[in-house]
């Protein structure tokens, strides 16, 4: 079936194209049914291509299939291609099988939404672009994927566009997103300009041919593809729009800004991690960014009580910790927890959007609680997403995944003691705002009514994702354990293995168990603050110093206050400025001109006979004088 | 000849322009009908009688009686024609020259000088109902065309009752 | 033969009428002046055909100036109907009345 792979994406692109071209002619149900079923077909295809893949693995453990070329122009000869190796498979089936459940999940979230088809129209869109990034071949495809999906983020965070927040969320993600695609393609004009090819095999190829190891072309296209990455998933310095796009619907949060597009920075360097070999510096860079990024979003989620915010946060959080991964060149373990994270974090923001809609619409977490009896199942699929995102020992997928990052951070020859102890504390920081969602939404006393129960569409992905955050961590066990581990078999035909040190090979027992620790550590805190002495915590919160921190906290650390300083008054200033300037008094005076000209046309059409007799006089008169002498 | 040739030419440039600039419109009509018998006596000093009694006849005798009859018929009094401010001579006046100067330039680079020869009206009867019999055919066509189209064109019957239209005056009394 | 005049002198003064023709054409207002500076600029070129006529020697110029003639008669005769016309319909013989045509 591996010769069916460009259905995966053709089919939601399908979808796409039928819902726009009857967009008016559809009913509800006609257009759930095509927005989720192309998926659904796709995921089935996907899933036939995977374990097809898997059962008989193509010889040199990868599947090329050519559609045809995009264009022949200087050399620059891109083909629509799809590629499908270990990583792209994973990436494959976590993005049509969590899509295909987030879908699901909102033909009833949206159901009383007017742009019904519209939704569908944008996600499916989505899909496709997603699908043709992770499967292209070659790097222009992948970047074409890449806008793809930046432009279905700005069209869905803003899909209540009456709103102007949600507008100017969209415009703020698109726009700090774009500061990272250009770097991106400055990388590519980069790559092309030295090696003059961008299909991705054979550039890793000639990299590693044409370039040495620490060379500095190889540092500046690796460092620029590593800016378009933070851009798409929101690292600092660029991670100012994640929070700001939870103005979208729910599901829209869950897929595009959870489990797929905000990874699709992660897939870029795991893919061109030939280049990130060759400029080590460039790739520690990747690892620090990585830590201080969720150290930063860690404490950053403490603080909000925008129940869609913690999550965002949350969500920037993990992603640095892949990033550390990438760092370390723990490549497949990256992937693995890409895997654990899709799963919980969309399970979480899927309940995070029944909660809010079946409290009438409301975010804010200190308005809610007691929600453990009223939305028992939602609660106990929060539950498991929590958990899974706090590393809870040995039951969770999330353990597994964070566990082998934060052993790879250590014992890989990449690593360090640094990298390993901002993990460590990361953990525990996002054991206490998990647990801290998890006491205050859930347990306490009620403070707004649940006016809504959720359906079958909506609890039946909820079931589904929360058995994967569970069990989904099983398939990459660490030694200690049993080192059964066959994702990690499976991944390494496709990335390169971690080198690591002597001590602590796939981490000891020991060193495991300190993450455990920190993690049921961060637990119990959150339930002391939380459940048991709340007022003692209310009351603490109040004080001056603790409520500055919180604020400071609460608005990203103050970095959307340097940028509007730093960045977006000039450029305001500038555009006031500028907006006379060379071009406009040409252009208006074009206009000008033609209604002149015109004026002057039509003045000439005074009906009076005698302006036309003199008009024709004069002709006359000089048709004369050019007879006679006007030859030459 | 000469002699006489200036003297009818003067008369007749004089005439002319008396014509184009008199406000009063039948003084106009009678000194066209001047420099048309002026322009028939240059005809004779040209050698050209036949046309010079053409000219007496035909065109100062029932064309300007045409024009004649026409402004009795509308009952036009001076008070019709307008009184032409001599601003409105310059641009006409400058184009006038202009066309002059060109013909006179063409005229005289040309190879009429020379004196010439006359010709007697039988010559011209020859040649009209010689060589020319066709047009001859084709004038009285359309002279006849001339007359039922100006029959029909200056006919009551159909005059639409547009008082108020724009561009007219307010109806005077003798309403047609 | 009788000596005639120069047929240059002829095409002078046609020249000159016919200048003085067009500048009435042009100048004036009232219709029936303009249909008679019509005439003086038709009789001009007639006057410069005869002049030829009588250079050469032919008796082609007076023919055309026969047909000029006709044609002249015509013109003078739809033009007067034309004006009774004009007259009736904008009460004026003022020939700038007759913007109907405007814009």
């Amino acid at each position: 079936m591996l010769s069916l792979l460009w259905l995966v994406p053709a089919l939601p692109a399908a979808g796409f194209v039928i819902l726009t071209l009857f967009n008016r002619h559809l009913s509800r149900r006609a257009a759930a049914v095509i927005g989720v079923g192309s998926i659904a077909l796709s995921a089935y295809f996907a899933l036939s291509a995977g374990l097809d893949f898997m059962v008989n693995p193509p010889a040199g453990h990868a599947y090329r299939q050519v559609l045809w070329t995009w264009f022949d122009v200087a050399g620059l000869r891109p083909q629509i291609a799809f590629y499908l190796d270990a990583m792209t498979v994973v990436f494959m089936l976590v993005i049509t099988g969590v899509g295909l459940l987030i879908h699901l999940y909102s033909a009833e979230f949206m159901r009383d939404d007017a742009g019904f088809t519209r939704f569908f129209m944008y996600m499916n869109l989505f899909v496709a672009a997603m699908l043709v990034l992770v499967l292209a071949d070659d790097l222009l495809l992948l970047y074409l994927g890449w806008e793809g999906v930046g432009l279905c983020s700005y069209l869905l965070i803003s899909f209540w566009h009456t709103d102007p927040k949600n507008v100017y969320a969209g415009r703020k993600a698109f726009i700090v997103t774009r500061v990272g695609d250009t770097a991106l393609v400055v990388g590519l004009f980069l790559l092309f300009t030295d090696l003059h090819t961008l299909q991705i095999q054979p550039l890793m190829a000639a990299a590693q041919q044409h370039w040495a190891a620490g060379s500095g072309v190889a540092a500046a296209a690796a460092a620029l593809l590593l800016v378009g990455a933070l851009g798409k998933s929101a690292q600092l310095p660029l991670q100012t729009w994640l929070p700001d796009a939870m103005a979208g619907p729910s599901p829209v949060s869950a897929l595009i800004h959870a489990a797929t597009m905000v990874t699709a920075g992660v897939y870029l360097i795991a893919r061109t991690n030939v280049l990130f070999s060759l400029a080590p510096d460039v790739r520690f860079t990747v690892a620090v960014i990585g830590t201080l990024t969720l150290l930063y979003a860690g404490l950053s989620a403490l603080a909000q009580h925008d129940i869609k915010r913690v999550l965002a946060y949350s969500t920037i959080s993990q992603i640095g910790y892949m990033f550390l991964a990438l760092g370390v060149a723990g490549w497949s373990v990256a992937i693995f927890h890409f895997m654990t994270h899709a799963f919980f974090k969309a399970l979480l923001f899927l309940s995070a959007g029944v909660v809010i809609e079946s409290l009438g619409g409301e975010h804010d977490i200190f308005r809610m609680g007691g929600l453990r009896r009223r939305l028992s199942l939602v609660f106990w699929t929060f539950l498991a997403g929590a958990a899974s995102l706090s590393a809870l020992p040995l039951v969770t997928a999330g353990f597994y995944s964070k566990d082998e990052i934060i052993a790879t951070s250590l014992g890989s020859v990449d690593g360090g003691v640094w990298l390993w102890a901002g993990a460590l504390a990361g953990a525990f920081i996002t054991s206490v705002y998990a647990f801290r969602l998890v006491f205050i939404v859930f347990f306490g006393e009620t403070h707004t009514e649940v006016t809504s129960r959720p359906g079958r569409r909506m609890t039946v992905p909820l079931v589904i994702l929360g058995v994967l955050s569970l069990v989904g961590g099983f398939v990459w066990m660490p030694e200690w354990m049993g080192g059964f581990d066959p994702l990690a078999r499976f991944l390494e035909t496709a990335l390169p293995t971690t080198a690591m040190t002597g001590e602590g090979t796939g981490g000891s027992a020991a060193e495991a168990l300190t993450g455990m620790v920190l993690s049921l550590a961060g637990i119990a805190l959150a339930w002391l603050f939380w459940m048991r002495r709340r007022e003692a915590t209310a009351a603490w919160a109040a004080r001056p110093v603790v409520a500055r921190t919180q604020r400071f906290l609460l608005n990203g650390w103050g970095f959307d206050w340097l940028y509007e300083r730093a960045f977006v008054v000039p450029v305001k200033w500038f555009a006031r400025v500028a907006r006379d300037d060379l071009v406009e008094p040409v252009v208006t005076g074009i206009a000008w001109l033609n209604v002149r000209g015109w004026q002057t046309l039509s003045s000439s059409q005074n009906g009076r006979l005698r302006t036309y007799l003199a008009v024709a006089g004069v002709g006359f008169v000089a048709a004369v004088a050019f007879v006679m002498w006007g030859w030459q | 000849m000469t002699f006489l040739f200036y003297v009818a030419a003067i008369v007749a440039v004089v005439a002319t322009l008396l014509v184009v600039t008199r406000s009063n419109l039948v003084h106009a009509l009678l000194y066209l009908i001047v420099s048309l018998t002026a322009v028939a006596v240059v005809f004779y000093t040209l050698g050209a009688p036949f046309v010079a009694a053409l000219e007496v006849i035909i065109y100062a005798g029932a064309i300007m009686m045409l024009f004649v009859f026409a402004v009795i018929l509308l009952d036009l009094r001076s008070d019709e024609a307008e009184r032409v401010p001599a601003r409105a001579w310059i641009g006409p006046a400058i184009l006038g020259v202009i066309l002059l100067v060109e013909l006179t330039v063409a005229v005289a680079s040309s190879h009429s000088g020379g004196p010439g020869t006359s010709v007697p009206a039988q010559r011209v009867g020859e040649t009209l109902f010689g060589p020319y019999v066709i047009g001859v055919e084709l004038a009285s066509m359309l002279l006849l065309a001339a007359l039922v189209g100006a029959r029909h064109v200056a006919d009551r019957r159909d005059e639409p009752e547009e008082p108020d239209a724009p561009g007219n005056g307010p109806p005077d009394e003798a309403a047609s | 033969m009788i000596a005639v005049v120069s047929a240059g002198h002829g095409l002078a003064l046609a020249a000159i009428l016919f200048a003085i023709g067009f500048a009435g054409l042009l100048a004036r207002r009232n219709l029936i002046v303009v249909l008679a500076s019509i005439e003086i600029m038709l009789n001009a070129a007639g006057l410069a055909f005869v002049a030829a006529g009588a250079r050469w020697g032919q008796a082609d110029g007076q023919v055309m100036f026969f047909f000029i003639l006709t044609v002249a008669a015509a013109e003078v005769s739809l033009g007067l109907a034309l004006a009774i016309s004009f007259r009736r319909y904008l009460r004026r013989l003022d020939v700038d009345r007759a913007e109907r045509m405007k814009g």
